[in-house]
């Protein structure tokens, strides 16, 4: 009977042992904390605070505008050359021309910063939206975050376009559509109005990185992807009107200022100033891929030394003429 | 042992029988960096020069440090780059050390070299990096090398979601090039990154993003700040060695 006794509280004691086993490695690899976690290893947030004042951080040359020709880094079909190379920085007096320049994409390809701001349902304070405030010429950018509906093929296109987002894994992910036709530099390399740009905005401590790769089936051959980085900063940003048209002195019926494609007289001009390849120059999608540094490297001659305004800390890049 | 003490030894069978002992050793989550990634970095990877192009596919001016924050100590080195000189030297990896090879036009072929140690090789400069999650005893000693110590950490997002990031700090680096034509980073200089994996649309691949913050107390008088990104390639048919040059 003791024998007996013993024995079924033996076996009740090991079940007991064998449960707890059981459901304590349960909640050990589903906590978070782990216990069996890595220490090389940390958790990220699924949303991040995108609200705030992000200041340029500008050590990257992202913008290729300040010479009339200057496609490097762009992979352009044919049309998109032949029209880019017919602009005529005139067009910017015609009423109608004047915004062109400061479509969607230049939210990474311009000099500024972002000043962010978040918009919620009042009731469940769920995020409606966020709101990227214009700057000087910029028209602003809203991401609508409710999960509305892309208008119509057919709906309205604007110099802002469409965006829609959501989280997807402590990113944030946009699609803007609906843009006007307008111009990927403003320098009048055009995009198309059938364009897309995909938007990835990544926050690494107080560094926001911001992807956009820009996609058109009538200008580019290959994305246009830009990666620019902002930092977030302790004062709020300015911000300023976005472009508006006004009279510049052109009236209707005047021709449309452009070049004839083979005759721009500025093709060299970036070319002979630091000896670059033409057809890099010109935007040919090989000249992206590493295999082209080969195909110039018994041909290429460095530019003589830098004299004048090789470079400020944070400094844009050179504009024609000395420097004042 | 009277009979009512056989239904709780065969449920006590039974509980072995199914392998709970098994099991919970199964359900026990590795501690393993390579088995806990929440991103694939491995693979074969291109640059794609859409920034930054007269600056990393062709050698700059001797003199240009544009869109550097060059301290006032770093402008006499970069007036006295001397390529033949590094050359003479045997420094021509200068310009492809931590602090500038992801911005080298090139290939990076990304494997786990063990468990707890991401290797990234380069074709350009023919570079090794590894990426180490678990700490080192003999850093304080380690001499110096172009590629530096490089501690590797996973930032995961947890569940539901998916997704995260690599956290990489590298230090410990022979004196480098930021760019070609001689602009400098010290010994001092510590490399930031953080390795993002992003789907491009529409079926148009994988993007590999490289946030990279260089900062060096000698010649740098603010944080330098890159991003270059990459496209994934289905296989090595591409992989194309080449040697470090100080010229090219």
């Amino acid at each position: 009977m003791l024998i007996d006794l013993v024995v079924r509280r033996s076996v009740a004691a090991l079940i007991l042992v064998l449960v707890a086993r059981v459901a304590f490695a349960q909640t050990d690899a589903a906590g978070p904390q782990s216990r069996t976690r890595p220490t090389s290893s940390a958790v990220l947030p699924s949303e991040f605070e995108f609200a705030g004042s992000w200041a340029p951080i500008g050590t990257e040359d992202v913008q290729n505008d300040s010479v009339p020709v200057d496609y490097l880094g762009l992979a352009l079909t044919d049309e998109g050359r032949t029209r880019a190379l017919s602009y005529d920085e005139s067009q910017k007096s015609m009423v109608e021309r004047q915004c062109q320049g400061w479509g969607a994409s230049y939210a990474v390809l311009g000099p500024f910063g972002l000043r962010i701001s978040r918009q919620a349902d009042p009731t469940t304070n769920r995020v409606v939206s966020y709101t990227i405030d214009p700057w000087e010429d910029w028209n602003g950018m809203t991401i609508w975050m409710d999960g509305r509906p892309r208008p119509s093929e057919h709906a309205l296109h604007t110099q802002a376009g469409f965006t829609t987002g959501r989280w997807e894994g402590g990113v944030l992910a946009a699609r803007t559509t609906h843009m006007q036709a307008g111009f990927i530099r403003k320098t009048g390399v055009p995009l198309s109005d059938q364009a897309t740009i995909d938007w990835r905005f990544f926050r690494h401590d107080n560094v926001l990185t911001v992807l956009m790769v820009a996609r058109d089936p009538v200008y580019l051959v290959e994305p246009e992807i830009i990666s620019k980085g902002f930092r977030l900063s302790k004062t709020p940003l300015d911000f300023r009107d976005p472009c508006v048209p006004g009279y510049e002195g052109r009236e209707p019926g005047d021709p449309v200022p452009h070049f004839a494609a083979d005759e721009n007289p500025f093709v060299d001009e970036f070319m002979k100033l630091y000896n670059l390849p033409r057809e890099a120059v010109l935007g040919y999608r090989e000249t992206l891929y590493p295999e082209y540094r080969k195909t110039i490297k018994d041909t290429y001659v460095p530019p003589p030394p830098c004299t004048e305004d090789c470079g400020v800390a944070g400094n844009f890049v050179r504009r024609r003429g000395p420097t004042p | 042992m009277g009979n009512d003490s056989r239904p709780l030894l065969a449920g006590l069978l039974v509980l072995f029988a199914i392998g709970v002992p098994g099991s919970v050793h199964a359900q026990q989550p590795s501690s393993k960096a390579r088995d806990v990634a929440p991103i694939d970095l491995t693979g074969y990877w291109v640059s794609y020069v859409t920034e930054n192009w007269r600056y990393r596919m062709v050698t700059p001016a001797k003199g240009e440090y544009r869109r550097i924050p060059v301290s006032p100590a770093g402008v006499p080195i970069i007036n006295a780059w001397d390529p033949v000189a590094d050359t003479r030297a045997g420094n021509q990896c200068k310009s492809y050390g931590a602090g500038a090879i992801m911005n080298v036009p090139g290939r990076l072929h990304i494997t786990w070299q063990d468990a707890d140690t991401l290797r990234v090789d380069t074709d350009a400069g023919t570079q090794t990096r590894l990426f180490r999650f678990t700490a080192r005893t003999s850093s304080s000693t380690a001499k110096p090398t172009w590629q530096g110590e490089s501690a590797a950490r996973w930032e995961q997002v947890p569940a539901p979601d998916k997704g995260g990031s690599l956290r990489v700090v590298t230090s410990n680096m022979r004196p480098g090039y930021l760019r070609k034509n001689g602009v400098p980073y010290s010994e001092r200089a510590t490399v930031s990154e953080h390795f993002d994996v992003t789907s491009l649309p529409d079926g148009g691949g994988e993007l590999l993003l490289v946030t990279t913050v260089v900062e060096d107390p000698v010649y740098l008088n603010a944080p330098y700040v890159t991003s270059p990104h990459f496209k994934r390639e289905p296989d090595g048919s591409k992989w194309a060695p080449t040697p470090c040059s100080s010229t090219w």
